[in-house]
């Protein structure tokens, strides 16, 4: 990938809302190369979606909970035509296939604790191939995604200094 | 006070003629304002990064807060050696030939002071950083001070050098990439300096403390011209590049004997610079290449936004190859640099550095450094351009 991508790329991860203009001024681009790249980059689907990160916790108190899930693998499909069994429930907000003790990861998200435990129990769990599950509720978030949820980010330097 | 005298009269006539800092002056001012957007400062906006800050937390816990040999921990002059060879082609000896000191400020008044005899007359490019002409007062020297202009990107011209040159000439002082102006010199502009240098017999004491920042073209070190390793005093540190100004860490390397002058009262002051410091240098320059170079990339960008964003204003300012300064000229707007700083402070909530501190040639422009955030800096240059126009309007 050309440096001007990975360039816009990082600014846009940083922020999402940077204009074109902005963008082209700071990485030394005409405006013109920038909104090309960035078309680009979004026909390619490399860049996905624009979202907010959103500290949930300080609007209301969803629940989340990561789960250990293990499975019997399908023949030809893998493990593949079970995770998507999986992600497409709407609760479900990542599903990852992982090395180690257990097979699938899923994140689910739900208004109350009894809310993702009812998800857990009647759907998850009786899929066909599940074998166990092993529920995490998440405590707290400290960061995600690389953003830091509850930094301070206080200026310590003097207003004017050599 | 005893036999009527003041407490004046005990001090040092050296120390008395020497003029409160500008800068200190400034900061008085901006101390006492609030809601006010910094271009002020001196310093990166970020912290240092987590691994270095970690590795000095490490090493106190395992107890390593002894004194060190007086000219540093061996394994990190021989990593400053390493790196300086690796990254600019200057090749000093560590054992005999770096000296680690705190900040590169104590290099610089080393130096000075293992150089200087009263009446020695000390060549200062300007606009500058503050502290060269009072250090070299302070040791009995003379500064004197050679213009740089805009026009030429504020380089030092071997015309204005040679003018200024005199029988009593002993050192140069040389700081590219230049705070505050943000100006660097190729190997081509050197090498009629390095002429000079020879032909006058010139000890040159080269503050290369933001080496790392340039944009575009490499920095080259003055010590890696021919000849000019051993009539120079390279001076640098680790403030500007790992984001570091608070731990005061800095080197100077140079000729063996210099070098050993210069570790006698070093060793008679301070003794050793400190041993925490001296680890996180050590992890900084092992492992933080890869974070300088992501703040180096950060600069860059608000380098550009900051220029653009002036230029727009309609406040000419050459384009900065170093460093992290702006410069740009305000005197479009009638005023003076400092009725433009403290009225761009009272009214606009910006703080600048007048450019008048910084000696000759820095009257009509502000110092704006751009290492804040992009955010900060857009409305910073809002504000500026609503002042300036309000003032010219």
């Amino acid at each position: 990938m050309s440096e001007l991508k990975l360039k816009i790329l990082d600014l846009l991860k940083e922020d999402a809302r940077r204009s074109a203009e902005l963008i082209a001024t700071m990485v030394g681009a005409a405006q013109a190369e920038v909104e090309a790249a960035i078309a680009e980059l979004e026909a390619d689907h490399i860049i996905v979606k624009y979202a907010t990160v959103v500290n949930w916790s300080k609007v209301d108190d969803k629940v989340t909970a990561l789960i250990e899930v293990q499975i019997t693998p399908e023949r030809v499909h893998g493990f593949d035509a079970i995770a998507e069994r999986i992600y497409l429930y709407p609760e479900v907000k990542s599903v990852y296939l992982m090395s180690g003790a257990y097979d699938l990861l899923v994140e689910i998200e739900g208004r109350t604790l009894k809310e993702v435990a009812s998800f857990v129990s009647n759907k998850l769990s009786s899929i066909d191939r599940v074998l166990s599950t092993k529920t995490h509720f998440i405590l707290k978030k400290y960061k995600q995604d690389g953003i830091i949820f509850e930094e301070h980010e206080e200026d310590h330097r003097l207003l004017i200094s050599p | 006070m005893i036999n009527q005298k003041t407490m004046q009269d005990y001090l040092s006539p050296r120390v008395r003629s020497i003029p409160p800092s500008g800068i200190r002056k400034f900061f008085d001012l901006v101390s006492g304002s609030k809601d006010v957007i910094s271009l002020g400062v001196g310093e990166p906006d970020f912290v240092t990064p987590w691994h270095v800050r970690e590795a000095c937390v490490y090493s106190l816990e395992r107890g390593h807060t002894q004194y060190t040999s007086n000219a540093g921990l061996p394994e990190l002059r021989e990593e400053i050696g390493a790196y300086l060879s690796r990254s600019f082609r200057t090749d000093y000896d560590p054992a005999n030939e770096i000296l680690v000191t705190v900040g590169g400020s104590e290099a610089i008044d080393l130096a000075l002071r293992a150089l200087i005899e009263p009446g020695d007359e000390i060549l200062i490019p300007e606009p500058c950083y503050i502290s060269y002409s009072p250090i070299a007062s302070i040791g009995g020297g003379v500064p004197v001070g050679i213009e740089t202009f805009a026009k030429d990107q504020f380089k030092l011209t071997a015309e204005a050098l040679k003018s200024k040159i005199t029988p009593k000439s002993k050192i140069l002082i040389l700081c590219y990439p230049s705070n505050p102006t943000g100006g660097i010199m190729t190997y081509e502009d050197w090498l009629p300096i390095a002429k000079l240098v020879e032909e006058n017999d010139l000890i040159v004491i080269s503050d290369e403390i933001y080496a790392e920042l340039t944009y575009g073209s490499k920095h080259v070190s003055f010590p890696s011209l021919p000849k000019m390793k051993d009539r120079t005093i390279l001076v640098s540190g680790f403030s500007k590049a790992f984001a570091m100004t608070g731990w005061r860490m800095g080197y100077a390397c140079g000729h063996r004997e210099l070098i050993s002058a210069m570790l006698k009262i070093h060793q008679y002051t301070v003794m050793c610079a400190p041993v925490m410091g001296q680890i996180a240098a050590l992890e900084a320059l092992k492992n933080g290449m890869e974070e300088k170079d992501r703040m180096m990339e950060s600069y860059n960008q608000r380098r550009r936004l900051v220029v653009k964003g002036f230029r727009e204003i309609g406040l000419d300012c050459h384009e900065p190859q170093g460093a992290f300064y702006a410069f740009p000229s305000i005197t479009s707007t009638g005023m003076t640099s400092e009725e433009f700083a403290q009225g761009l402070l009272t009214e606009g909530k910006v703080a600048a550095v007048p450019g008048n501190v910084f000696g000759l040639g820095g009257e009509g422009f502000i110092r704006c450094s751009y290492a804040t955030s992009v955010a900060q800096l857009n409305e910073a240059l809002d504000r500026i351009g609503k002042f300036v126009l309000a003032r010219k309007g």
